[in-house]
């Protein structure tokens, strides 16, 4: 099968332009006979929500949480940048998509990334008309702080809290459309089955988890904008419900997956404080811009920060990359402290963190400033460790963050099954093997409020309004074969909890599929995962019944796709010999330790189809071009 | 540590449910409150019991979904945190701790510590936004916002809406929900235009949920893991003052 991106001819700044004239529209008085479903409530799905109702379709949203008010894009600290260029450094929409593909590592498509850099600005535009309180300066202007990978100052802020005040933005746009009646909220419900009706995505099928009620929803189109999958390290920043459930059961009726081994480990995590551990924090890259971090010079250097003189610290960042310092891109600086903590300099407990000081800052720009600027994280520090970041440096420890990889979609955000949408997060399409900080939120709503609106538009046109299908077969199969994962979950009544199996899968990820892959420990991966996974189905201890508020069931259906989702990311990290951006293979590198790119063979997508369980999924390549920017060896020297 | 629970175990709304004694072993300081709690879950499970439902998720203290009273106290005994940021420093061996769901007339319990939030959104619905749409808006600069409106907006609009405030209230009253947002948009230029209706309908909507009425007690202030100020409560009457009384032209 060839992988049509779909993308627009003619010169970059102009595709966008080009495909939203060619798109078919539907008038507002038809667009009420759509009925498009969409799950997830984080950024992407809020705002697309909300924006579809706007214009007139029929919409139903879903979460697993209790309100569409907390998705996880809520955690997101840092920012949002944008192409404004208020900062008067010389940015442009031009110079942010060049960063973009740069700090992707030439893994993303050129036209999407423009695209993305180009409705920046729109968003700023929009998020500020609802009202959201960014930060400003003493003439009322909005501020701007630079941010990791990027020369210029471009990321708009609300405090370390930006995540939550655009996403109750974009509450606030769905929270208008629940009143006006044209989406309906369905909380506290989980996806566990897409519904493929004659090659076409008409519907899902949901768990109510209060009540267990296990049922369909039929529509004309679904939007998935589920999120990413890091929780497949067990530990990681995503929340505690983070899950690849929605994508993976799409998956195998036929979306390809694309890039699973494209993850963000996050260099700026508070480190594991023991076995019992169930997430890991992360503190804003944003403290990079005023902290430096350092390991002692001398291995087993055990004493504390404050007695460990100046030239005995190594600066490994500034040392390393001078040209950006402690503000180099985060899967270089992760990279770096494993390094640096593999040699035995790490510090703290088990010798896995590095510091991250702020000595200098309090002199300049002083103690107010850095507490105006980052209190409450410093406040988050303190509350989980009990040490204060004003008097000593904080430890940190890279930890999985973001998944780069997702569901494969064209320049239409459509998947390979027609019908199938999928934004955000969820889709793999923006920020090829890493992402730059504060370009999350900036991909979210750029999908949510300004993509999908146009693109599902021309797909319901040339559909048509669907006819009933909620009696079609496909629709009692998918529920019955929800019914059966559910009573197999219950019946194993087996000696380990899913926790158990959960925190087994995330060592096997973390050692062998983390921040450095080698093809022998992937091969082990390859082993270990069957096994553990045929455990799972004869050991998994499911309490309760499935016709109940059951948070044990919730969890084993989480982790038993986990548990096969994980195979796949490691069979792409396998296939994908080279290293770029957040894939580290340590066969390939540069003598001074830095990735090596192999843009002869593997300048491509790799996108993934389903053929059944037990069988080998098809790899599919999508070439990917690069006509308006320099392929070249990514540096931050 | 080892400490004694006694925890709120409950069906569903229609149950009558009890306290239950659990007890916690090896619990360790740099423990968080929940970890804590999934550690007696697994034992739980293990032995074939019911193991404690509570809400939760991000575990960082900013989706608002963690909700347990614990000893008596919304959130429990550390300031400006919530349950999930809580961590077992805070307690000493042999403690007896009591955990309860929060307890109101608009919050029924779903299961457990679990409870229905959803007249929060409601009060939302009602009219918590500004009623724009996407698209078609100024460009971001052609509005300026003094930096203190946009500061003193942002001390409100940092609600998680975990509904600490109601658990706290002695009239189960969401007057410091209802009044942050009312706030943080009042505040703003892009909320100004629609501030009176809004405070209106939504005072309202919390009205018809049965939250009951603010007798400044002021409790709702002492358990806010945001540290959202009851200032805001006494803005919210103004600016409902100022609606009933604008000339209706």
């Amino acid at each position: 099968m060839v992988l049509d991106a779909k993308c627009p001819v003619g010169p970059l700044a102009e595709k966008w332009d080009r495909r939203t004239e060619e798109l078919e529209l539907i008038s507002p008085a038809n667009r009420r006979k759509y009925r498009v479903l969409v799950v997830g409530a984080g950024l992407a799905g809020a705002s697309a929500a909300a924006t579809l109702g706007e214009l007139g379709y029929q919409v139903e949203t879903f979460c697993f949480q209790d309100s569409p008010r907390r998705g996880h894009s809520i955690a997101a600290q840092g920012g949002i940048n944008a192409a404004k260029d208020y900062s008067g450094d010389g940015d442009s929409i031009f110079r942010l998509f060049r960063d973009t593909i740069k700090g992707g590592d030439f893994r993303a498509r050129e036209a999407n990334v423009f695209r993305l850099a180009m409705l920046s600005n729109n968003i700023i535009d929009q998020c500020v008309a609802q009202g959201v309180p960014f930060a400003r300066d003493y003439a009322g202007y909005l501020d701007n702080r630079s941010f990791g990978g990027a020369q210029v100052s471009r990321t708009f802020y609300a405090r370390a809290q930006t995540g939550q005040q655009l996403l109750l933005g974009a509450y606030g746009a769905l929270s208008r459309q629940i009143r006006a009646g044209t989406v309906r909220m369905f909380p506290r419900t989980e996806m566990l089955d897409l519904v493929v009706v004659e090659g076409r995505a008409r519907g899902i099928t949901i768990r109510d988890l209060v009540t267990g009620e296990i049922r369909s929803h039929a529509g004309d189109a679904v939007c998935l904008c589920t999120g990413g999958y890091a929780n497949v390290y067990y530990l990681s920043t995503n929340a505690m419900g983070s899950n690849v459930t929605a994508a993976w059961r799409a998956y195998k009726k036929g979306a390809f997956f694309a890039n699973p081994c494209f993850t963000q480990i996050h260099p700026t995590c508070v480190p594991v404080a023991g076995d019992y551990q169930s997430k890991l924090t992360l503190m804003s890259e944003s403290l990079r811009n005023d902290g430096r971090v350092w390991v002692p010079r001398t291995k087993g250097d055990m004493r504390q920060p404050c007695d460990i003189p100046e030239q005995e610290r190594d600066y490994f960042l500034e040392r390393k990359y001078p040209g950006f310092g402690n503000l180099a891109p985060r899967d270089i600086s992760s990279r770096a402290a494993k390094e640096a903590c593999d040699e035995g300099r790490g510090v703290g407990p088990g010798g896995r963190g590095v510091y991250l000081d702020f000595a200098e800052a309090m002199k300049h720009p002083g103690r107010e400033k850095i507490k105006e600027r980052y209190g409450n994280l410093f406040e988050m520090y303190a509350k989980i460790t009990a040490e204060n970041a004003y008097e000593q440096p904080m430890r940190i420890y890279p930890a999985p963050h973001y998944t780069m990889g997702g569901l494969w979609v064209d320049y239409n955000l459509q998947s390979t099954i027609a019908g199938l949408f999928v934004l955000g997060e969820a889709n793999f399409s923006d920020h090829g093997a890493n992402r730059l900080g504060a370009s999350a939120l900036m991909q979210g709503l750029a999908d949510g409020y300004f993509i999908i609106s146009h693109t599902i538009a021309d797909y319901l046109a040339v559909h048509g309004p669907g006819k009933a299908v909620s009696e079609h077969g496909e629709f009692a199969r998918a529920k019955e074969a929800a019914e059966n994962l559910i009573k197999k979950l219950l019946s194993v009544n087996g000696r380990k909890t899913a926790r158990d199996f959960h925190r087994e899968l995330g060592r096997i990820m973390w050692e062998y599929a983390g921040m450095g892959r080698s093809k022998e420990g992937l091969n082990k991966a390859l082993t270990r995962i069957p096994a553990l996974r045929e455990e799972f189905w004869e050991n998994i201890k499911v309490p309760g019944s499935g016709a109940e508020l059951n948070q044990e069931l919730e969890k084993a259906g989480r982790v038993s796709d986990f548990l096969e989702f994980a195979e796949l990311l490691v069979l792409d990290a396998l296939h994908r010999e080279e290293s770029c951006g957040g894939h580290f293979r340590i066969e390939h590198q540069l003598p001074d330790g830095e990735a090596k790119r192999d843009d002869e063979n593997f300048c491509h997508v790799a996108a993934w189809e389903c053929r059944g369980t037990g069988i080998s999924p098809v790899l599919h390549k999508e070439p990917l071009a690069f006509d308006n920017i320099e392929l070249a060896t990514r540096s931050y020297k | 540590m080892e400490l004694t629970l006694y925890v709120w175990k409950q069906k569903g709304p229609q149950d009558k449910g009890g306290l239950q004694q659990y007890s916690a072993n090896a619990v360790s300081r740099d423990m968080s409150f929940l970890e804590m709690l999934d550690q007696v879950n697994e034992e739980l499970i293990k032995e074939g019991k019911d193991p404690i439902a509570f809400d939760h998720d991000c575990r960082e203290g900013i989706c608002g979904m963690c909700s347990q009273v614990i000893n008596g106290v919304p959130h429990g005994p550390q300031e400006r945190t919530t349950v999930c940021q809580l961590h077992m420093r805070n307690f000493k061996d042999g403690d007896i701790i009591y955990i309860e769901p929060w307890k109101a007339r608009a919050f029924p319990v779903l299961r457990d510590l679990i409870t229905d939030r959803s007249a929060l959104d409601r009060i939302i619905q009602a009219g918590g936004y500004v009623s724009v749409h996407t698209g078609g808006v100024p460009e971001a600069n052609a509005v300026l916002v003094p930096r203190q409106d946009a500061e003193t907006a942002m001390d409100a609009a940092g609600c998680i809406g975990c509904g600490a405030c109601v658990a706290a209230c002695p009239n189960g009253s969401a007057m410091l929900f209802t009044a942050a947002k009312v706030s943080h948009l009042a505040l703003l230029p892009q909320g100004r235009v629609e501030a009176g209706q809004r405070v209106c309908v939504m005072t309202d909507a919390m009205l018809k949920e049965g939250f009951g009425n603010c007798s400044n007690h002021y409790e709702c202030q002492a358990v806010c893991p945001k540290g959202i100020k009851v200032r805001f409560i006494a803005k919210l009457n103004r600016e409902y003052i100022r609606a009933l009384s604008a000339d209706p032209g």
